[in-house]
């Protein structure tokens, strides 16, 4: 007998999952690698290749995670201080936006900057690396395609993601201040004690753990797509779009976990 | 044979339930050029991407310098690819890097030896493709001539045994196509390697090649030397040296058919 519903899905399903399995095993050779991009211990070509990826993924990318993140601290403070005026709380709109930012606004709003800025332009790269036979090249000469294109962009983006993290998580709550001071005329030294107390440590340990789960998403979702690249130029610009869609997906879905789990652990 | 440099035995590779190569098997000598001929889709560069390790057959073996290539023996794997030079259809240069760090990767990655030596084999390597004065540019300013050269520089860069050239000729003008014939000649000369060329140029197999195998849907239908290739009564062989074509379009009715498409109609 003939299912065809039953054949798609089933069909879908193994697709998904060899998918997943392909991400986890690359993800895998990744880390393995990442030793060696390191300085001293490592190579020193991985180790320049690493820095100038940093540049790309992390300084480059600090003008638009820093104009996002400002917006989206504004557009907290104003929603909440809508809401929170009603009841003469206008105060804790400082709580609102420095946790609210610490704990998941930055890295979110961070990790899907940089899955659309530099995840796109990892799986555009390598997918033309593919397509132009480079990766066949590098194979050739003996040298693994993971240790030499995929690790330095890992290490960057593990390092930068943090560090955009927290110009983000600056940025948001800077913003709030901002917006204190104009409606309210709240003074910025007070919003700033204000914030001092707001902020656990823990907030921002786990804001910053979150990061390095996405950079891990971003990097090899991106290099994936890149390597799974057959075809020509098209099949280039549909890896870059499928790179922004499924990282940003999984990153959510992570984000999702991770918050599920510090909630459960008690934490928040 | 006594010990080939590459033995292919009985490969078989297929795509979809499509055999794409069916039970080839071939045996290349030490400081032999063997061309392998044939047309497109008749599977010679899938057999090559199986000769260079790129690719497992499902049944078979190909063993280069007595080393079978689906050993899972990471060191084995790697002198094997270290004796092996490629030059790829498309040059496969790094944007990224110039011409003389293109032809200096093989030789920063894999062997320890310090940068001026390193500096002075690069020169040395250009140098025998002509292409010495142009080690800064980037791959981007280059003809497509010199890319192929570049790439042949960077082929020869570990001093390999073995050097392969994917269509070396594809896409050049028949002058810069006649440079690169003469200098795999000039290569094959100076450093008495093995040579493979998949091509599909035949003028350019007659003037390298010692030996000539012929692919057809899969299957090796010819190997032998020029004459014996020239020679040949194999009515697709024939058709492939004679150039005749597949399917003649030249009834009246099949030109009626493309003129009536051409004027907005349907085939």
């Amino acid at each position: 007998m003939n299912f065809p519903v039953l054949d798609h899905v089933g069909s879908s399903t193994v697709g998904y999952l060899e998918y997943i399995g392909g991400l986890v095993i690359q993800s895998g050779k990744t880390i393995r690698a990442l030793r060696k991009t390191f300085p001293v211990i490592g190579n020193v070509n991985r180790w320049k290749s690493a820095i100038r990826q940093m540049l790309a993924v992390g300084v480059d990318a600090i003008p638009m995670v820093g104009i996002m993140a400002t917006c989206s601290g504004f557009i907290l403070a104003m929603q909440g201080a809508t809401e929170l005026r009603r009841f003469g709380a206008i105060q804790f709109v400082i709580d609102l936006v420095t946790i609210g930012f610490t704990r998941e606004l930055g890295p979110l709003l961070t990790a899907i900057a940089v899955s659309g800025r530099s995840g796109s332009a990892f799986s555009a790269e390598i997918g033309t690396m593919v397509v132009t036979e480079e990766i066949d090249a590098l194979q050739t000469m003996g040298i693994d395609s993971v240790d030499f294109v995929l690790a330095p962009k890992f290490l960057a983006a593990l390092i930068m993601l943090p560090c955009l993290t927290v110009v983000s998580n600056a940025c948001g709550i800077l913003a709030g201040g901002a917006f204190m001071r104009i409606t309210a005329g709240m003074a910025f030294g007070v919003y700033i004690s204000g914030v001092i107390h707001s902020i656990a440590m823990r907030d921002v340990v786990t804001g910053l753990l979150k990061s390095l789960a996405f950079a891990t998403i971003i990097v090899n979702v991106g290099s994936l797509e890149g390597l799974r690249v057959r075809g020509g130029p098209d099949a280039v610009g549909r890896s870059a779009t499928s790179a922004v869609v499924k990282s940003t997906f999984l990153v959510i879905l992570a984000d999702v976990g991770f918050t599920t789990l510090f909630y459960l652990t008690g934490g928040h | 044979m006594n010990d080939p440099a590459i033995s292919v035995r009985n490969v078989v590779v297929s795509y979809d339930n499509r055999r794409v190569l069916d039970g080839i098997s071939l045996d290349i000598a030490r400081g032999e050029t063997m061309v392998l001929l044939g047309g497109s889709g008749s599977g010679k560069s899938t057999l090559l991407r199986h000769i260079i390790g790129l690719a497992q057959p499902q049944s078979g073996q190909v063993i280069v310098n007595g080393v079978d290539l689906s050993t899972r023996d990471q060191r084995e794997l790697k002198k094997i690819h270290r004796s092996m030079g490629v030059a790829f259809q498309s040059a496969a240069l790094f944007d990224s890097l110039s011409l003389e760090e293109n032809v200096a990767l093989p030789l920063r990655e894999l062997t320890r030896l310090d940068d001026s030596t390193i500096r002075l084999m690069t020169w040395m390597k250009l140098a025998v493709v002509g292409l010495a004065e142009f080690g800064k540019l980037s791959p981007q300013a280059l003809s497509g001539g010199m890319k192929k050269r570049a790439a042949v520089a960077r082929a020869l860069a570990l001093d390999p045994e073995i050097l392969v050239f994917d269509e070396p000729s594809a896409g050049l003008d028949p002058i810069v196509a006649a440079e690169l014939d003469e200098l795999i000649l000039a290569l094959k000369k100076a450093f008495k390697m093995t040579v493979l060329v998949v091509t599909h140029e035949m003028a350019s197999a007659f003037r390298i090649a010692d030996r000539l195998a012929m692919l057809y849907k899969g299957s090796l239908i010819a190997v032998g030397t020029k004459e014996e290739l020239q020679s040949s009564s194999h009515p697709r062989i024939r058709q492939f040296l004679d150039r005749v074509p597949d399917r003649i379009l030249e009834t009246a009715a099949g030109r009626q058919s493309i003129e009536r498409y051409l004027e907005g109609g349907q085939l």
